[in-house]
């Protein structure tokens, strides 16, 4: 069932009628990422007829088309067409044509109210809190994808030190921008969600507003690092927010 | 001038065909569940067939019309009344303004459309006007409609007004409602059924499976759970098991997808579905047949049969073309008036 392209390696594997994924590989790497990126970057430049959209996830790319875009144009047998189209596009993508990863700066309030978390955290890790600020604010991290809620970013590269199970009790309403940690994870809510990160501090920045052309802050593929900031920060720039 | 919502009832929210464009940045599609279903109520009162609508379900709302409106209702039989007299399923409806649309026992289905002429005017947010509660997005405010929210109408088509003339013609002056002596043949109208078979294909992570776990998808009958939502629909039946213990990095997901979870029993996505999802896809639904499970009732029996890609989409093609005749012999009727 599965298509496979020989160069370079690749599996094409239908989803449903409507889709394909391509499958890169099954482990998490930076490299693995940049070329799924670089497919997604050459399709976006150049759309074929029928693409509805692209999702880019750790090691997969899935393609949505419409058949009856397809049928109409006389390609009735529409997931071949798509799968000859993507190898062209597979085959001209060299790893050097991706942009470079855009840098993306979070200010983070950590500690207080807004990451009622952070000394239990410290106390986990067997470490002082601002030695948790100063591991977690040092990283650099890749956006893998967005997913699970609009503007959700599967961030990658968290220092394994920082690693705390989840809360045993989830909270009903996390607020957005919190930052927090699950597992060996690090991530952002987002929109306000229940949910059993640990909470260690706050963004301003909306990672998610409908009203701007892309409504999601972060892309996957971008880095990101998080900018101890101030309360009072915090403020000044959560109300330069609100103006946007 | 509009609709003013009297009772909320159950679940009633504005919904089109979706919002596309933005699952890589983590917004749903979301849309009709029956999406078929709210084309051809579009069709029929001389709307684009994607235009803003009403989605009811199951216990539907009360809704005054305060102005002279084309409407048409399609998908679930709600026992739709209009001051108190039932009216019927998939034809265009002048409904007289003060007059008060209600709905009773469900007969068939979960979900009804209520087209009005000109579409219900909310607006666009990020290409579309359906309501994604989650996020707080689309829709009225983007949520679900409450006792007295009052929705606008879009600006009439000419269309929208050759029906609204037409039926003012054919009825009666004192009447609340009157309803058009025609409605598309039964064989453009989707086919709905409570035990359906449903046409799928294996999924990604099919062979994960163990082999008595594939056998059981596709011979087993399935009992769809009143915890479904239009997120997913919830089934049980044989468990479904992993051939051995292995972990999956979060992919994406996308109406009509089953998913097993650790427990065994099958998640439909539904409009709503996530973009991505870390369970197991072990057969996705075909696209021509979401309308029909969009339809099931909690309580209803969904069996799987397993189908090419080609027929698949041969399927799909044929719904399409259906779509088209509908919409052809809809401007015929209007221009026989």
């Amino acid at each position: 069932m599965p298509e496979i392209l020989q160069n370079p390696p690749l599996l094409l594997c239908p989803l449903g009628d409507n889709a394909v994924a391509l499958l890169f590989g099954e482990t998490i790497s930076p490299d693995i990422h940049r070329r799924i990126l670089a497919v997604a970057q050459a399709l976006e430049q150049q759309p074929f007829a029928g693409l509805v959209e692209f999702v880019p996830a750790f090691t997969s790319l899935t393609v949505y088309y419409d058949p009856w875009v397809l049928s109409q144009q006389g390609k009735l047998d529409a997931y071949s067409e798509v799968v000859r189209q993507l190898g062209i596009l597979v085959e001209q993508v060299q790893e050097t044509h991706t942009k470079p990863a855009r840098v993306v700066e979070l200010p983070v309030v950590y500690g207080g109210i807004y990451g009622p978390d952070l000394e239990e955290v410290a106390e986990h890790a067997g470490l002082s809190t601002d030695e948790v600020v100063r591991i977690h604010s040092s990283g650099t991290y890749h956006v893998y994808m967005i997913g699970f809620a609009p503007g959700f970013p599967y961030l990658g590269g968290m220092d394994v030190r920082l690693s705390v199970p989840r809360k045993a009790d989830p909270r009903n309403r996390i607020p957005a921008g919190s930052v927090g940690i699950a597992g060996a994870q690090t991530g952002v809510y987002s929109i306000s969600t229940p949910g059993g990160w640990q909470l260690i501090g706050r963004t301003p920045l909306q990672l998610f507003n409908p009203g701007r052309d892309n409504p999601s802050l972060l892309q996957a593929g971008d880095e990101v690092r998080f900018v101890p900031i101030s309360p009072e920060e915090f403020l000044v720039m959560e109300e330069e927010q609100a103006w946007d | 001038m509009g609709l003013k919502i009297r009772k909320p009832g159950l679940l009633t929210t504005v919904q089109d065909l979706g919002r596309y464009g933005y699952q890589r940045q983590g917004v749903v599609v979301g849309g009709a569940m029956d999406k078929v279903a709210l084309r051809i109520a579009n069709l029929l009162v001389g709307n684009a067939e994607g235009a803003a609508t009403l989605e009811i379900s199951m216990q539907g709302p009360e809704i005054e019309f305060e102005q002279d409106t084309i409407i048409a209702l399609g998908g679930a039989d709600l026992s739709a009344s209009i001051n108190d007299k039932p009216v019927r399923l998939w034809r265009p409806v002048l409904v007289k303004a003060g007059s008060i649309l209600r709905f009773g026992k469900p007969r068939y289905g979960n979900y009804t459309y209520l087209a009005v002429g000109g579409g219900v005017d909310v607006p666009v947010v990020m290409g579309s006007c359906s309501t994604y509660m989650h996020a707080g997005l689309g829709g009225l405010q983007g949520r679900a409609l409450r006792s007295g929210d009052k929705l606008y109408l879009g600006a009439s088509s000419e269309t929208n007004r050759q029906i609204l003339s037409a039926l003012l013609l054919q009825g009666k002056k004192e009447a609340s409602f009157t309803e058009a002596l025609w409605s598309p043949e039964p064989e453009l109208l989707p086919a709905y059924a409570q035990y359906p078979v449903l046409r799928a294909r294996g999924n990604l992570e099919y062979n994960w499976f163990s082999e008595s776990s594939r056998g059981y998808i596709w011979q087993e009958k399935y009992k769809l759970l009143p915890q479904s939502d239009r997120m997913g629909y919830r089934l049980q039946g044989a468990m479904l098991v992993l051939e051995e213990e292995r972990g999956m990095l979060s992919t994406a997901v996308s109406f009509g997808t089953v998913q097993v979870p650790k427990q065994g029993n099958p998640i439909i996505l539904m409009a709503d579905a996530q973009t991505t999802g870390g369970y197991p896809r072990i057969i996705q639904v075909i696209t021509a047949d979401l309308p029909k499970l969009a339809q099931v009732q909690p309580g209803g029996v969904i069996s799987f049969e397993d189908i090419s890609l080609e027929e698949a989409q041969r399927l799909f093609y044929q719904q399409e073309l259906s779509m088209l005749a509908l919409q052809q012999a809809i401007l015929y009727k209007l221009n026989q008036v």
